[in-house]
């Protein structure tokens, strides 16, 4: 399959007053055509700066790239330039934010914030690129778009500033969609639609889509694979089924362990104790340690290595490993 | 068994009076009673005036209309003394553990600061003694008792919250959204520790909340709140087996379940259009404007609120109690 994106052994790093916090620690994954990845962990496991390392959002300083590639259809995009990066952003990839109310100017009409994304892209005439801006709203279903056009974000809901986003972002047919906790702040039924839409926009456009999200039932509804991030590491990648039903690491375990299911009576929930490592000094080994509840010694040591369970099936952690296989005992 | 009520709601209103023209009618009409030891929860999307059902049941606002009975008493006429014991009864465990605790107090502070309102344990040393029970109570150690609230993870922040509303000893806890700031694996901790304070102290939860899923997991009975009114009420095991109202069923069928086997073959019923404004909501049933099965008489009469089972109510025409 055709790798559309490429992130390889990323790591982003923020300066503070308090140190060095490493956000993003080795993050490698691909993005192939036409699929949906998503990308899911915990606030602060860096998965939303890991999103916005591949859109060059990052403030520098006190952001950096320490280390790692992002290649975009094989061209390196960590090095390019200010100017060069933003004939990428928005035309061939582009993102949408979570909330949907600060993404959008509130001064300006919807409309002329579409267009300018256009303009400022394709070389067209400015009628042109309101019919295009017309035609997206349409495709996004927003009913009356001649009309709606001409009015303020605040004079729509927030489903409705979420479609607007969307048509903004898809309005220069990007090839990657980023979405970044799209629907976390919207209502059920309001995430309801906009999850529909998006398997529309992807069947009618064929653009390949990173989900960002802690949400495992939309994870559950619309990724085709999954990648499980962990304190700036991605711990497990795995197709939909792969990870729902043949998790190996257990803090993917842990985390599907703690989502109450409405579809079943499950008694007590079995959360993770504890809570997730300071990034200043993260730890030697796997980060997890501190709450895996089968923490061997090896674990505290050193950063288990990948391991390759199908094609796409990868997990790092020690206990797939032969030697740990063995042993039974110590298990709390 | 007879179960003791503890909490009436009768007919609930509460109007915000924006100006002349305009009422906000927050919560329209709600009925309902909460039994002694048992978890109510409230759900409902953002803005169908779960909150204000919540804030008002504790006397935070001044109800419209309607009364609230607690425990024998009508909570809106009492005078100012007998309203000060209330408040040691029911207690309020709010969503954002970083707004809800005041960042220049210690922990030790925040949460014998009810005990010395109510001149509960005048005793100093008696005083922090408690302290330290209830800390471990919810989870935490003794040492915590000295920091302050920025240097705990949004899930021990909630548990001092916790915390404070134990000290009182109240029989009756509001919590509205207490989880829904926190990370998923963190969730599932706080509602296990309030299933665990509740079976020790014998606890009655009011859980409000917008994630039917973890209201579920943690309610006995469940009320649907939609645009300042309720339109379903039942046990939790009915509400998801045998959803009545459309509104229930929709939002239902719109929370994801994390199993793609699960999610591949279910039916959606996506609801269109948004949550109209509550300052002129529609006439008859409100719920009307998005729902898939409106008739007529659904534009003009308010549907009853009605017993159509057993503990089981719902305010719908397509449902007529024989």
């Amino acid at each position: 399959m055709e790798k559309v994106l490429q992130v390889q052994d990323l790591h982003v790093s923020f300066k503070t007053y308090g140190g060095e916090v490493k956000a993003v620690r080795g993050v490698t994954f691909d993005l192939h055509k036409g699929e949906t990845l998503a990308i899911v962990g915990e606030s602060g496991c860096g998965k939303s700066v890991t999103s916005q390392s591949i859109m060059k959002l990052i403030p520098n300083p006190p952001g950096k790239i320490t280390n790692g590639k992002i290649l975009f259809k094989e061209k390196g995009l960590v090095q390019l330039t200010d100017k060069e990066m933003r004939k990428i952003r928005g035309a061939d990839i582009s993102m949408i934010f979570q909330d949907p109310m600060t993404a959008l100017n509130p001064t300006l009409k919807v409309g002329d914030q579409i267009t300018e994304g256009i303009i400022q892209h394709k070389n067209i005439s400015r009628d042109e690129a309101r019919k295009k801006a017309v035609e997206m709203l349409q495709l996004v279903g927003i009913p009356s778009p001649e009309s709606r056009m001409k009015q303020y974000p605040h004079q729509f809901s927030g489903g409705m500033r979420q479609r607007i986003v969307i048509a903004m972002s898809l309005v220069c047919e990007p090839e990657v969609l980023i979405a970044d906790e799209p629907t976390t702040a919207l209502d059920v039924t309001i995430q309801a639609q906009i999850l529909d839409l998006f398997r529309d926009i992807q069947k009618k456009t064929g653009v390949s889509i990173i989900l960002i999200t802690h949400d495992l039932g939309v994870v559950a509804q619309v990724a085709d694979r999954i990648a499980v991030m962990y304190a700036g590491k991605i711990v497990e990648t795995g197709n939909r089924r792969e990870i729902f039903y043949k998790a190996q690491h257990p803090y993917t375990k842990g985390l599907l362990n703690s989502v109450p299911r409405l579809d079943v009576e499950s008694g007590d929930l079995k959360p993770i104790d504890g809570s997730p490592p300071d990034l200043f000094s993260p730890p030697h080994g796997c980060a997890f340690a501190a709450r895996c509840q089968y923490t061997m010694e090896v674990c505290e040591k050193v950063y288990p290595f990948e391991t390759k369970l199908s094609d796409e099936h990868l997990v790092e952690c020690w206990l797939q490993d032969e030697r740990a296989k063995k042993m039974k005992v110590n298990i709390r | 068994m007879e179960k003791k009520v503890l909490l009436e709601v009768n007919n609930l209103k509460k109007y915000f009076f924006l100006s002349k023209k305009e009422t906000l009618k927050a919560v329209d009409g709600v009925t309902f009673k909460v039994f002694k030891g048992e978890t109510f929860g409230i759900v409902g999307e953002s803005g169908c005036g779960k909150s204000t059902a919540g804030r008002t049941i504790m006397g935070l606002y001044d109800q419209t209309d309607g009364d609230v009975v607690f425990d024998g008493k009508n909570v809106h006429s009492l005078n100012k003394k007998e309203k000060f014991t209330l408040h040691q009864k029911i207690q309020m465990i709010f969503q954002d553990p970083y707004a809800s605790l005041n960042p220049r107090s210690t922990v030790r502070e925040i949460i014998s600061e009810p005990m010395e309102v109510h001149g509960i344990l005048p005793n100093k040393q008696e005083r922090l003694e408690r302290v330290y029970q209830l800390l471990e109570d919810v989870g935490l150690n003794r040492d915590h008792a000295n920091r302050y609230p920025h240097e705990f993870s949004g899930g021990q922040r909630q548990r001092i919250g916790i915390a404070r509303a134990l000290a009182l000893n109240p029989e009756f806890i509001i919590a509205d959204e207490p989880i829904s700031a926190l990370d998923v694996s963190v969730q599932a901790q706080v509602v296990n520790l309030l299933k665990k304070l509740q079976r020790e102290k014998g606890l009655t939860y009011l859980f409000i909340a917008h994630d039917l899923s973890m209201v579920k997991q943690i309610s006995d009975r469940i009320g649907v709140m939609y645009l300042g009114n309720l339109v379903e009420l039942t046990s939790s095991n009915q509400l998801y087996t045998n959803p009545l109202h459309p509104y229930t069923k929709a939002l239902l069928s719109a929370i994801p379940i994390p199993d793609p086997d699960v999610e591949d073959q279910r039916e959606r019923i996506i609801l269109e259009g948004d949550l109209p404004s509550p300052i002129n909501p529609p006439s008859g049933c409100v719920f009307r404007t998005r729902c898939p099965a409106a008739m007529d008489v659904c534009a003009e009469i308010k549907p009853e609120w009605q017993e159509i089972d057993k503990d089981h109510f719902v305010a719908c025409h397509l449902y007529k109690k024989d």
